[in-house]
């Protein structure tokens, strides 16, 4: 199975442990996730405000591509995969708001002369839809060295469940990072906290109220003991890994704990070697635990 | 802003219209139940609740304007699945925000940084931090 495939720039760039892990575990799993060719930033958040429209062009344009990615016979399906929660939901909204209101369409389109028009018709889906359709049972199957007796908490953050029509799961209970990492064998521990907002981008003027917020998600973790947070977004994982030397400062107690992307976790259960799962690029280092619970 | 009550005028009207406009949501249908308010993870740094700001925009008063709380808000969207009204209030911040930005007024710049705060932190930071600050 081929699928159009949008990284974003944070994968490329600090979160290229994200990029390469999703694309060699996807291979384990036979998804071929194709890049599309001349990607641009999708802008990172929706533009709210219902007269912006502007800030539509950034991700319809990447929509565009999967259209003349199908075009060209790279791809069979009008589909794209994002990784990124902030790409998923930034891409996710433009779409529905443009096919929403056919005037902000014919505005995109006005817009972008250049392009060719869009249809409106791309699915935009994220990795883990992708995953759970799979089904969590044939993913086991391909799971080689089972994450036995490594106790993690899977942390969701805020735009892969909210707002609530763009949810990829239940806002209120969701799951499926706990049933993925079940399916991979680790023990999985869920915290309250699990969907409160890291800090996102109050990190950069803000840092002291991000570590705040980042220190109480980390504080419930450890408290159940976990030898690791799950995350599934570049900006979340920013927070909770990079400032955990601001959360010290404010709470002289508070004990340092990897944060790693799912899909890191995937690729080692999967057998894959250290090219794809990149734990060497984490910081807090993941490596002493996974070492002392066997699995490297 | 520490007024315990206002009263809503005409003059009032073309401010609330704004806000309506804007973020696209009914104000009136917010019965202040505080249900925003109480999921919110920001509240400690506002100097009005979420819900407040509402009743501010329902009421028409400008001085919605000068509140911190919809620069703190970081539009985690906690609010909008708690709300029972179908309320999406950080659709009501941007507007707030939106209407200050739109004087060329930026909240943050980027020149505030040192080089070395801004070569740690990632683009997505960067570039969603001057989407919501900056005009
Ligand atoms: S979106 Fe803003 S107001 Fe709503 S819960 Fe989050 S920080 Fe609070
Ligand atoms: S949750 Fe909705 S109805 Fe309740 S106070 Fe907030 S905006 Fe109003």
């Amino acid at each position: 199975m081929k699928i159009p495939y949008y990284p974003g720039c944070t994968l490329k760039t600090n979160a290229r442990n994200f990029d390469v892990s999703t694309v060699a575990s996807a291979k384990a799993l036979g998804i071929e996730l194709v890049e599309l060719p001349r990607w641009n930033c999708c802008g990172t958040v929706h533009a709210l405000a219902k007269d912006d429209v502007m800030h539509y062009l950034a991700p319809i344009r990447n929509l565009i591509r999967v259209e003349q990615m199908k075009e060209e016979g790279l791809t069979d399906m009008k589909k794209v995969v994002t990784q990124c929660a902030m790409c998923y939901n930034t891409l996710k909204r433009a779409n529905a708001a443009a096919n929403e209101d056919q005037e902000k369409m014919e505005k995109i389109r006005n817009n972008m002369e250049k392009e060719p028009e869009y249809s409106g018709r791309v699915e935009v889906v994220h990795f883990l839809e992708i995953l759970e359709k799979g089904g969590w049972e044939e993913l086991a199957r391909v799971v080689k060295k089972p994450l036995a007796d490594l106790r993690v908490v899977p942390y969701y953050g805020c735009l892969l469940l909210r707002p609530r029509e763009f949810s990829i799961d239940d806002p209120d209970n969701p799951r499926v990072l706990k049933d993925l990492l079940e399916a991979l064998g680790a023990e999985v521990v869920d915290i309250p906290f699990k969907a409160k907002c890291c800090g996102a981008y109050h990190t950069v003027h803000l840092k002291e109220v991000t570590a705040e917020l980042s220190h109480r998600v980390l504080a419930q973790a450890a408290e159940a003991g976990a030898d690791m947070l799950v995350t599934a977004c570049p900006l979340c994982e920013f927070n909770l890994a990079r400032r955990q030397g601001e959360m010290r400062k404010m709470h002289p107690s508070f004990e340092s704990i990897p944060v790693v992307y799912y899909s890191q976790l995937m690729a080692l259960a999967f057998g894959l070697d250290e090219e794809a799962t990149a734990f060497q690029e984490n910081d807090p280092d993941p490596m002493p635990v996974l070492v002392e619970r066997g699995l490297i | 802003m520490s007024k315990l009550y206002y009263t809503y005028g005409p003059e009032n009207a073309s401010f609330k219209a704004k806000v309506e406009e804007l973020s696209g949501e009914n104000i009136d249908l917010c019965f202040q139940c505080g249900a925003c308010s109480s999921g919110c993870p920001l509240t400690e740094e506002m100097d009005l609740l979420p819900s407040t700001v509402i009743r501010h925009a329902q009421l028409g008063v400008e001085e919605a304007l000068e509140s911190k709380t919809p620069w703190v808000c970081i539009t985690c969207f906690d609010c909008e699945i708690r709300c029972p009204r179908g309320i999406d209030i950080a659709n009501v911040m941007e507007a707030l925000r939106q209407m200050v930005l739109r004087t060329k007024y930026d909240r943050f710049t980027l020149d505030q940084l040192t080089p070395e705060e801004l070569r740690e932190l990632p683009q997505i930071a960067i570039i969603s931090n001057q989407r919501k600050l900056s005009a």
